[in-house]
C-alpha cells in the first residue's frame, strides 16, 4: 500500500543515440513484478528524448516521463533533472541499468535523494514489509550477496540480461512531456564528441549469445573462426584476457572480472581453460559450451556440453553443421 | 600551482576464492592481501600525470590498520604521502557512507583530481568513483580508457561506452575511474620502497574529518547486507561423444538445436 514516503516504481529508460537501450524493457519486467506486489504501477523516465518511447507504454508502463532537453551522456545532468523529477514525483523505487551511464548516475541520483543503492542487481525482490532487497554477486562470482535498500526512496541498478525484456502488449499507458529541470547541474562537463563503434559487431554486455575465444587458440588468426562461428549463430565475440593481452583482439571484448561480466544464454568458450577471473564474469549464463583439448580444465567442467578437441578442425565442422541446420549451406 | 592528484585505493583478498563462516560472513581474516588490482592503473596514471605537471600524488585508503602495508606499497612506486582513513565508527558503513568519509577527506587534503581503479575484487560494484564525485559535488567518468589532456583547470577523458567512446571534458575538481586498458603498471624501485618506510602517512578518525560518528557505520547506512552465500558450482555437464570432430558437431548442433539456440 502507498504511504506518504512515495509510491509507484520509476524506471530509468536509457537511450544512446536516441535509440532506447534493450535493458530499458529488462528493467520494464523487473518493474511490474514490483510494482504489481506493492499495488503500484510502474512509470518510466526518458532523458531527453527517443525514438518509440510509446514502447515502453505499450510494454507496461503505465506512464512515459520524457524529460526534455536533458543530455543523458553527461553523469551531472542527468542526475540533477532525475533527482529533481523524483523529488517531485515521489517514487518508492527507483531502477536504472547497470550500464556506463546507469553506474554513473545511480549514486549521484543516491545522494541527492539521500536514498540508499543497491548495484549491479541480478534479482529483485521485497521483503515482509515491501521493501527492496536485491541479489547481486561478489568476490569474482564466488559470493551471493542480499542486500536490503532501507531507504525512501531505494534505487537500484540491475544488471543487463538479467529479466526478459518486456514485450509491447497493447499497454495503454500515457506518454507526458516535461521540461528537464538540470539547473543544480553546474556546467562543469564538456561533451566533447562520441565515436560510434563501427565494427558493426554485438555488444557483448546485451548479447542472447556469445562466442569467446582464447590463448588456446594459440593465434590471433583464431579469431577469424571465432567470428565466423559467432557470425552463424548469430552471436557477439567475446575473449579471455590472456587473448586480450596478447594483442589478439581488442579490450572491449574481454569478458571477466578485468573485463565486463556478461550473462547471455547462450556462452561457447573456445581454447579457455577457465581461469577464476574469467569465470566469475560468465558462469551465471544459462548454458556454457566448452571446446578445448584439455577435458580436466574448469572450464570443460563448468560447461553443459564440453567438447573435446582441436579448435581448429572442431569449429569448421559446427559453422557446417549450423548452416546444414539453417538450411544456409 | 602544482597539481594535487589523489588516488583512491583499497586492500583487498589476494584470491576472490574465499569461504563464508558460520555467522554468513565472508571470512577474510588471515588470508593473503594485497592492494586492489585494478587501483595499480590509477596509480600509474595518477604518476605519470604528476611527471608531466609537476604534481603531487596522495594516497588515500580507508580500512582497518593493516590498510597501511598498501598504501606503502603505492608510495614505494612514486607517490608522495599518505593518509589512512581508519575508526571503529567507520565500520560496516556501506558504499554511499564509506563515499562520503573518503570525499571528507580529499576535500580536507585538498585533492584536484582524484582517481580510482574501476572497481574492487571484493564487494566491487565499481560505485564507489561516482558516489565520492556526488559527495565532492564535482564531475566525474567511470570506465576511463585514456587521459586525453590535463592542466590544473581541466581533464580530458575518452570513456569507453557500451556502443563506443565518449570523449568529455571536465573542469576540476574531478573524479576519475581508470579501465586497465590505460596503462602498463611500474613497479616499485629498491630507492622507492626505501623512500617509501620513511614517507608520511597521516591517519585520519572521524573527529579528524569533521564527521558526525551518528551519520557513520552500519546503523546510519540506508543499505545492509542480510546474507552471503558460497555460488554453488554449475551441476556436471556432458562430455559431447563422437570419434570425429564432424561427429561431435553433429552432436553438439543437436543440442543446441533442442535448446533452441539454432
Amino acid at each position: 500500500m502507498a504511504d506518504n514516503r512515495g509510491s509507484g516504481v520509476w524506471v530509468v529508460a536509457e537511450s544512446r543515440r536516441g535509440t532506447l537501450i534493450p535493458a530499458a524493457f529488462e528493467l520494464l519486467t523487473a518493474a511490474k513484478s514490483l510494482a504489481a506486489q506493492r499495488g503500484e504501477s510502474v512509470t518510466a523516465v526518458v532523458l531527453g528524448g527517443a525514438q518509440g518511447v510509446e514502447g515502453l507504454a505499450a510494454a507496461g508502463a503505465a506512464k512515459v516521463l520524457v524529460l526534455e532537453g536533458v543530455d543523458g551522456a553527461v553523469d551531472d545532468a542527468a542526475a540533477a533533472a532525475l533527482a529533481a523529477a523524483a523529488k517531485s514525483g515521489a517514487p518508492r523505487t527507483i531502477l536504472l541499468p547497470a550500464t556506463v551511464s546507469g553506474r554513473s548516475v545511480a549514486p549521484r541520483l543516491a545522494v541527492a535523494l539521500g536514498a540508499g543503492l543497491a548495484a549491479d542487481a541480478v534479482a529483485l525482490e521485497l521483503d515482509g514489509e515491501k521493501r527492496l532487497v536485491a541479489t547481486r554477486s561478489g568476490y569474482a562470482g564466488n559470493v551471493t550477496l542480499k542486500v536490503l535498500v532501507k531507504s525512501v526512496p531505494e534505487i537500484a541498478t540491475v544488471r543487463p540480461m538479467a529479466y526478459p525484456r518486456a514485450s509491447v502488449n497493447g499497454g495503454a499507458g500515457t506518454v507526458e512531456k516535461a521540461p528537464g529541470d538540470a539547473s543544480a547541474a553546474k556546467a562543469r562537463t564538456k561533451f566533447v564528441s562520441f565515436a560510434a563503434d563501427t565494427s558493426g559487431e554485438i555488444d557483448i554486455g546485451a548479447a542472447e549469445k556469445i562466442v569467446s575465444g582464447g590463448r588456446g587458440l594459440g593465434d590471433p588468426k583464431g579469431f577469424e573462426l571465432v567470428r565466423e562461428l559467432a557470425h552463424a549463430l548469430g552471436a557477439a565475440v567475446g575473449a579471455s584476457r590472456a587473448a586480450v593481452d596478447s594483442g589478439w583482439i581488442p579490450y572491449k571484448h574481454q569478458v571477466g572480472i578485468t573485463g565486463r561480466s556478461v550473462r547471455p544464454r547462450l556462452y561457447v568458450a573456445c581454447g579457455i581453460s577457465g581461469q577464476i577471473q574469467h569465470m566469475g564474469g560468465m558462469k551465471s549464463s544459462d548454458v556454457i559450451v566448452a571446446i578445448n583439448t584439455d577435458a580436466d580444465c574448469p572450464m570443460m567442467k563448468a560447461a553443459n556440453y564440453a567438447v573435446q578437441g582441436d579448435f581448429y578442425k572442431v569449429v569448421p565442422a559446427l559453422v557446417a553443421e549450423i548452416k546444414k541446420a539453417r538450411g544456409t549451406a | 600551482m602544482a597539481l594535487k592528484i589523489a588516488v583512491c585505493i583499497k586492500r583487498t583478498p589476494a584470491s576472490t576464492s574465499v569461504a563464508i563462516d558460520a555467522s554468513g560472513k565472508v571470512q577474510t581474516k588471515g588470508l593473503p592481501h594485497g592492494i586492489n588490482p585494478f587501483d595499480e592503473y590509477a596509480l600509474e596514471e595518477a604518476l605519470r600525470i604528476k611527471e608531466k605537471l609537476d604534481g603531487t600524488v596522495t594516497v588515500v585508503s580507508a580500512g582497518e590498520a593493516e590498510a597501511e602495508e598498501v598504501i606503502r606499497g603505492a608510495l614505494a612506486l612514486g607517490c608522495d604521502d599518505g593518509i589512512l582513513l581508519a575508526d571503529p565508527a567507520f565500520a560496516g558503513s556501506d558504499g554511499t557512507v564509506t563515499a562520503s568519509i573518503l570525499a571528507a577527506a580529499l576535500r580536507k587534503a585538498g585533492a584536484q583530481l582524484v582517481l580510482f581503479g574501476k572497481e574492487t575484487t571484493d564487494g566491487g560494484s565499481g560505485q564507489m568513483p561516482s558516489f565520492t564525485a556526488a559527495w565532492l559535488d564535482c564531475p566525474s567518468a567511470i570506465g576511463v580508457r585514456k587521459v586525453a589532456a590535463v592542466s590544473d583547470a581541466e581533464i580530458t577523458v575518452e570513456r569507453g561506452m557500451e556502443d563506443g567512446v565518449d570523449t568529455l571534458t571536465m573542469s576540476l575538481p574531478a573524479v576519475v575511474a581508470v579501465t586497465k586498458e590505460i596503462n602498463e603498471p611500474r613497479l616499485p624501485s629498491l630507492k622507492g620502497k626505501m623512500a617509501a618506510k620513511k614517507a608520511p602517512v597521516a591517519k585520519w578518525t572521524a573527529a579528524d574529518l569533521g564527521l558526525d560518528a551518528a551519520k557513520l557505520g552500519g546503523a546510519a547506512s540506508p543499505t545492509q547486507v542480510l546474507s552471503m552465500e558460497p555460488v554453488p558450482a554449475r551441476p556436471a555437464g556432458v562430455s559431447i561423444p563422437g570419434g570425429t570432430p564432424e561427429e561431435k558437431a553433429a552432436a553438439l548442433v543437436q543440442k543446441l538445436k533442442e535448446a533452441k539456440f539454432i
